[in-house]
C-alpha cells in the first residue's frame, strides 16, 4: 500500500475517500497509464539512487534512510529505479486504475 | 501474474540464499549483476550450458549470486580456469568476470594473451579505478592526479585504457558502458556473449567507497552523476575533436570484427587427430 492509498483507506473523511476516486476516475477516463511500485525493504540499503533519479520524483528518503513511495500515480513505468537498483529491491508492475476495489466498495 | 523482473531474477539469482548481498549501499557491481542476468535471459540461454568464472575482489563475489555454473578462482587468473574450461567442452557459453586489478594489475598478461590468441569466451570488467575490496589502493586504471591509499598525495602514474588494450591486443569484440547507461549496457553484454571470439565488456562503476570517497564523490548518486555527465557514445565521439574530449571517455562498441577463434581452429585439430587414429 502506498502512502496515499493508506491515508485514505485510514480516514474516515468521505471527502477524502470521494477526491481519492475521482482523480483515479479521470485518469482512467484519460487513458493514463498507471504503475505500481514494489520495495522490497529487506533487500533495499537506502543508497537513494532511486530517489534522486526518478524523473517523475515518485520516492523520497524517510528519517530513516528508506526509499517511501509518495507519489505513485505520477509513475511513467520508466524503470530507471528497476534497473539501478543495485540491489534488486525495486519492481514495477503495470496496474489500473483500482476498477475492482472501486466497484465493490460502492456495492 | 508475476512481474517480468521477478521471473528473471527468481530464474538466475540464488535470491533465497544469498541476498541481500554482500556489496555496499549503491556499489555498481549490483547494476552489472542485473544487467547480465537480463542480457543472458534474452539470449535464452540454458543455465546449465552456462558458466561464470571471476577472480578476486568486490567484483569477483558476483558469481556467488547466480544460479548457474560458477567458478570463484584465484585473484588475476580467471581467465586461465575460463581457458581450460573452454578447451575441455568448447559447447559451453563461458563468461569471466574480473574487477579492473584483476584483470589488467596481477592479471594483465592473462588478459593480452587470452586476447590475441581469441579464445572464444566473454571477459566482463567492472572498472571501479581502483582495489575496493583491499582498501583502496591505486589500479592500473586509477586516473592521473587523483588519490588513493596508495596515492595520498595524487596519483602520478597514468592510466591505462582496459578497452583500447583489448582491442590493440586483438580481441573480435571490445565495447565500453557504465552502470548510469543501463539499457546500453544490457546490450553491450549480450552482444559480447553472442560474438564468436574474444569479447570484453568494460564497464564503468561506482565504487565510491574506495576510490569516491577520496575523490570528491563519496556517494553512488555523484559518482553515476559523473558517468552521466562524462561519457559520449562512439559515434558522437568521432564527430568531436580531441580538445572537445578530454576528460571524457567513450562508450558503446569499439570493435567488432570477424576472425578465427582459438576455439574454432583448436576444434579443427581435434577432429583432424580424430580422423587419422580412425584410419590407422
Ligand atoms: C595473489 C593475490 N595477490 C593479492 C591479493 C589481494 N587482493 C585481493 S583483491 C585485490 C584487488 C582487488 O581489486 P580489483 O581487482 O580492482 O577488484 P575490486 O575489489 O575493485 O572489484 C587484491 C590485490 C590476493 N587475494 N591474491
Ligand atoms: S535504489 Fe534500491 S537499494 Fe537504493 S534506496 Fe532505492 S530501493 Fe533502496
Ligand atoms: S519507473 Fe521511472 S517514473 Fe516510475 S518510479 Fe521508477 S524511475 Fe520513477
Ligand atoms: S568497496 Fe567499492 S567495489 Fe567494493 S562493494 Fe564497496 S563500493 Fe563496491
Ligand atoms: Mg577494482
Amino acid at each position: 500500500m502506498t502512502p496515499e492509498e493508506e491515508t485514505v483507506r485510514n480516514s474516515s473523511s468521505t471527502e477524502v475517500q470521494d477526491e481519492y476516486w475521482e482523480k483515479k476516475l479521470e485518469m482512467e477516463k484519460k487513458g493514463k497509464k498507471l504503475f505500481k511500485q514494489q520495495i522490497f525493504l529487506d533487500w533495499c540499503k537506502g543508497c537513494g539512487i532511486c530517489v534522486a533519479f526518478c524523473p517523475r520524483k515518485v520516492y523520497e528518503m524517510d528519517e530513516m534512510g528508506s526509499p517511501v513511495i509518495v507519489r505513485p500515480d505520477d509513475c511513467i513505468g520508466c524503470r530507471f529505479c528497476e534497473l539501478h537498483c543495485p540491489d534488486f529491491a525495486i519492481t514495477i508492475i503495470k496496474r489500473y486504475p483500482d476498477r475492482r476495489r472501486r466497484k465493490s466498495d460502492g456495492s | 501474474m508475476i512481474a517480468e523482473i521477478t521471473r528473471i531474477r527468481h530464474k538466475y539469482l540464488r535470491h533465497d540464499k544469498k541476498f541481500p548481498h554482500v556489496w555496499c549501499p549503491g556499489c555498481g557491481i549490483g547494476i552489472v549483476l542485473g544487467s547480465l542476468i537480463r542480457a543472458i535471459d534474452g539470449l535464452g540461454l540454458a543455465k546449465n550450458d552456462l558458466v561464470l568464472a571471476s577472480g578476486i575482489g568486490c567484483s569477483g563475489r558476483l558469481p556467488a549470486y547466480v544460479d548457474f555454473n560458477t567458478l570463484h578462482t584465484t585473484h588475476g587468473r580467471a581467465l586461465t580456469f575460463s581457458t581450460g574450461i573452454k578447451l575441455a567442452n568448447p559447447s559451453l557459453n563461458v563468461l569471466t568476470v574480473m574487477g579492473d586489478g584483476d584483470a589488467t594489475a596481477i592479471g594483465g598478461n592473462h588478459f593480452i594473451h587470452a586476447a590475441r590468441r581469441n579464445l572464444n569466451l566473454t571477459a566482463i570488467i567492472i572498472n571501479n579505478q581502483i582495489y575496493g575490496m583491499t582498501g583502496g589502493q591505486y589500479s592500473p586504471t586509477t586516473p592521473y592526479g587523483s588519490n588513493s591509499t596508495t596515492s595520498p598525495y595524487g596519483h602520478i602514474e597514468h592510466a591505462f585504457s582496459i578497452a583500447d588494450l583489448a582491442v590493440t591486443s586483438g580481441a573480435s569484440y571490445v565495447a565500453r558502458g557504465t552502470v548510469y547507461h543501463v539499457p546500453a549496457l544490457d546490450k553491450l553484454i549480450s552482444r559480447g556473449i553472442e560474438k564468436e571470439g574474444f569479447s570484453v565488456i568494460e564497464i564503468m562503476t561506482n565504487c565510491h567507497t574506495q576510490y569516491g570517497r577520496r575523490n570528491e564523490m563519496s556517494d553512488p548518486v555523484t559518482m553515476m552523476k559523473w558517468f552521466k555527465d562524462h561519457a559520449v557514445t562512439t559515434t558522437r565521439a568521432k564527430k568531436m575533436s580531441p580538445e572537445e574530449l578530454k576528460g571524457k571517455f567513450s562508450i558503446g562498441v569499439l570493435t567488432d570484427i570477424d576472425k578465427p577463434s582459438y576455439t574454432e581452429e583448436y576444434q579443427k585439430i581435434r577432429d583432424r587427430a580424430k580422423g587419422r587414429e580412425v584410419k590407422s
